[in-house]
């Protein structure tokens, strides 16, 4: 009777409107800031193009291998982490609970991130840019003396930004400014995740794509400054010899498997809310190169830029060197150019040697310049900031990068919220007939109300913290156990007939090696190569004191044993999950005194769709 | 006559040369930089330049209130280089062979210093006077830091986004639960006209029993 209304095949599950929205979410989720900031810099200090062999190494027995099995299970199974691994098993229903988590604790600090991004970018609309000038001191004689001692752009973001305290124990006060622009970031979160996907699905089309086009402009505008080409070449100029070094191939793993975002628990949220007959292989393969093809896309600007600044540096120290010569010598003006500074100084050395040692010229040497790489804020706060001072028409090219690195966080928030979001909305913490956007208004208005503490002044040295100990080690867990729980819990055979079904094709002999043998063991390898290094010498951090003798070098700091004891805890909390939920089952099981199996002989979605 | 003139002359001459000496007392080193300025526009320093510059000095002197007889020949330049700079000191007008205090001379400089880079299109970092040091301008602020009204726009137009999903939420919402309620009653009065066997207004009864809900599509169904 075609009167009544056709019955959906899915459970009343949101989905995705067009396959499109689906791949660009889950490519907006793993290119994030670390492809602008942490790509370019380790590859220029491994040796430049001599990176790009471990990195794709462990792209293609790491990366690959990890996204398909997330974006297949999520198809698959139709749930959030939570709810896939307690399907799977009870007993690793504790991998998807530690997904949870670490989505959790990355949300709080990343989102502070991007009220840094917000700050520097309501800034960027006055004239001069306010990090380019120095305030006065009280009395108008001077500048502010902890600006004059280090750089304009350094104050700016040590003090007027962070407002920073010289310890981690001075926790100072809370930013009011700060408050205000997180405020803001996570209204933001909240108007494009109030509905779930249904929003960010439409958000996703700004925030995923507009990265690429302010890219390609900064590109084209890079590749035109004078210095871009030594600063690319600096970049890419491969060197074989740190191939020699483990630390390179631990370093390329580990951004490889943070770079896509996995473990989060956030990509199968994503791949839940696909229609079941779906290609979960291409979609994988083609997120993983696009993602690998961003991160090389993004710094060749980045290193132009950053010829540029180291250029203008060098040439600046030229001409200081040259002044002074020239105040001293009483030699007309414009007598000694860039060009013949070395043979005049030849010169004037062999001739008045005291003089010129009176002087106390500096040494200008443009590798020195090169030299100085950042990573992290440092390259987007400092060295950027700068590099874009001496740009013509400098308002728009901040506005412009700001509003690039807003975008690439916020889709990549997207992502980790839709790992707390889909679990919670699951496991029905609020009743079904509450609308889904006061769910959502209460994880962001928690996430707010925590994440005030990374306002304080010492809120930056906990970023740092979050960051090295809850947003890495059990990351590494997380994605080892759920290699080995889809691969000898679920069994490879029936995971292989599940995305045959799915993709329509037979299973790769490619992915039953990596699923089976290489990747739990890159992982192991990886893990244990980790915390080895990490363990070689005490945590400790830099701080900003201005009144450290070395000022305006940073002061290398040993944490505090209470500080040690949080880091260890963000580390463990999540991959104590794993044994602990495996234990409560355990415990259940025998008080109930069933036999306890493994694997319940239920019939997944996937299968069961097929007879 | 003319002895007593050449001798008094070269008294002038050599009182100058020791008044006037680097590093002599009450005596400043001015540094110009006419190249870095003005670049293509630049001038040569001769000595016109020399004589603007005596009598930039002299207006300075007299402007500044107890120097009101100074003239331009008690302003004395020497040492001209081809950077350029020299040295320069003021005589007393009313004293012979003696300088004016540097304080002095500082402090009238420092009070036309913009009147004297204007006469020349330099600024404080081209005409340099190097023992008197500028007092920097303040950095002007409007009264509103920028980044306020920025953040407010940016604020408003989130606001603005958020209220609107919500209303429409909740407009969907209602209008879910009126189609539910509606689909409801409607099933409602099946089920009455169901349970009582007995056709109802609803029914046809020409044609027998008919269920309201499936009756959409007549044609379906067969007369009897």
């Amino acid at each position: 009777l075609s009167a009544t209304p056709e019955i959906p095949k899915e459970d009343g599950r949101p989905k995705w409107d067009n396959k499109f929205q689906y791949i660009l979410s889950c490519i907006g989720f793993a290119v994030g800031l670390g492809n602008v900031w942490r790509f370019p810099y380790l590859c220029q200090t491994h040796g430049g193009g001599a990176f790009l062999i471990p990195y794709f190494i462990a792209l293609l027995f790491e990366g690959i291998p990890l996204l398909h099995l997330e974006l297949a299970l999520g198809q698959c199974l139709r749930k959030g982490s939570i709810g896939a691994w307690n399907t799977i098993s009870p007993y690793l229903g504790g991998v998807g609970v530690g997904s949870w988590v670490v989505s959790v604790l990355v949300s709080l600090y990343y989102n502070t991130v991007l009220t840094w991004v917000m700050w520097y970018f309501i800034n960027s609309f006055q004239e001069p840019l306010p990090w380019s000038v120095c305030p006065l001191n009280e009395n108008r004689t001077g500048f502010n003396e902890e600006c004059y001692e280090s750089t304009a752009v350094n104050y700016f973001w040590y003090r007027k930004t962070l407002n920073i305290t010289p310890d981690i124990a001075e926790s100072g006060t809370l930013q009011w400014w700060l408050i205000l622009c997180l405020a803001a970031c996570w209204a933001i979160v909240y108007l494009c995740t109030i509905r779930g996907i249904e929003t960010t699905g439409k958000a996703i089309y700004v925030t995923a794509i507009f990265p690429y086009l302010v890219l390609t402009i900064f590109l084209v505008q890079g590749l035109t400054l004078p210095g871009a080409i030594d600063g690319l070449i600096y970049l890419f100029t491969p060197n074989l010899n740190t191939l020699k070094n483990p630390r390179v191939w631990l370093d390329a793993a580990t951004q490889i498997f943070f770079s896509l975002s996995l473990a989060f628990g956030g990509l199968i949220a994503f791949a839940s809310y696909n229609p079941t007959k779906n290609d979960c292989e291409k979609d994988a393969v083609t997120v993983a190169i696009v993602n690998s093809m961003t991160s090389l896309y993004a710094s060749i600007p980045v290193f132009s830029v950053l010829g540029f600044k180291a250029t203008t540096a060098y040439w600046d120290c030229l001409d200081r060197n040259i002044i002074s010569i020239i105040n001293k010598f009483d030699l007309p003006e414009e007598s000694i150019m860039r060009q013949n500074y070395t043979s005049w100084i030849s010169f004037l050395n062999s001739s008045y040697p005291e003089k010129i040692a009176g002087l106390k010229l500096k040494s200008c040497n443009l590798q020195e310049f090169l030299d100085q790489s950042v990573s992290g804020t440092g390259l987007a706060f400092i060295v950027f900031t700068q590099a874009i001072i001496l740009m013509p028409g400098s308002q728009a090219w901040a506005i412009l990068f700001f509003i690039m690195l807003f975008s690439l966080g916020l889709s990549s928030m997207f992502g980790n919220i839709e790992g707390v979001f889909t679990p919670l909305l699951e496991l029905q913490i609020i009743p079904k007939s509450a609308p889904k956007e006061l769910l959502s208004g209460i994880i962001c208005l928690i996430s707010f109300l925590i994440a005030l503490c990374f306002t304080l002044g010492s809120g930056s040295y906990w970023i740092d913290i979050f960051d090295r100990y809850a947003g890495s080690v059990p990351l590494l867990v997380i994605a080892f156990f759920e290699v080995i729980g889809v691969a000898y819990v679920y069994k490879i055979k029936r995971f292989s007939k599940d995305v045959e079904w799915m993709t329509g094709r037979k299973l790769n002999l490619y992915w039953h090696i990596t699923w089976r043998f290489i990747s739990p063991l890159l992982l192991l390898t990886v893990f244990m190569a980790f915390v080895t290094l990490q363990m070689q010498k005490p945590p400790s951090y830099t701080a900003w004191n201005p009144k450290y003798e070395g000022f305006p070098m940073k002061e290398e700091k040993v944490y505090p044993p209470w500080v040690q004891a949080i880091c260890v805890l963000l580390a463990a909390l999540p991959c104590v999950c794993v044994p602990l939920v495996a234990l409560f089952h355990l415990v259940k099981q025998k008080g109930r005194s069933k036999d306890p199996s493994f694997v319940p002989p239920e019939v997944f979605p996937c299968q069961g769709a097929n007879s | 006559m003319l002895r007593a003139l050449l001798l008094a002359l070269s008294v002038v001459a050599i009182a100058h040369a020791e008044l006037c000496k680097p590093d002599a007392q009450n005596a400043f080193k001015v540094r110009i930089s006419i190249k870095t300025a003005l670049g293509d526009n630049a001038y040569a320093w001769d000595a016109n330049e020399e004589y603007l510059f005596k009598a930039m000095v002299a207006f300075a002197m007299r402007r500044y209130s107890s120097r009101s007889t100074t003239q331009i020949s008690n302003v004395l330049l020497c040492n001209v280089t081809d950077r350029v700079s020299f040295w320069f000191v003021v005589t007393d007008s009313s004293k012979n062979v003696t300088t004016v205090p540097g304080s002095e001379v500082e402090a009238a400089i420092r009070m036309n210093r913009n009147r004297i880079n204007s006469a020349f299109l330099l600024s404080d970092k081209t005409l340099q006077f190097l023992k008197i040091t500028s007092t920097l301008s303040p950095p002007v602020e409007p009264s509103t830091p920028v980044w306020l009204i920025v953040f407010g726009v940016v604020l408003c137009l989130i606001v603005a986004g958020i209220v609107f999903l919500i209303v429409s939420g909740i407009q969907k919402h209602k209008k879910k639960n009126k189609e539910s309620t509606e689909r409801e009653n409607l099933e409602e009065k099946v089920e009455v006209t169901l349970e009582n066997g007995i056709p109802c207004e609803a029914l046809d009864l020409k044609a027998g029993h008919i269920n309201g809900v499936f009756a959409a599509d007549d044609e379906r169904f067969t007369s009897l």
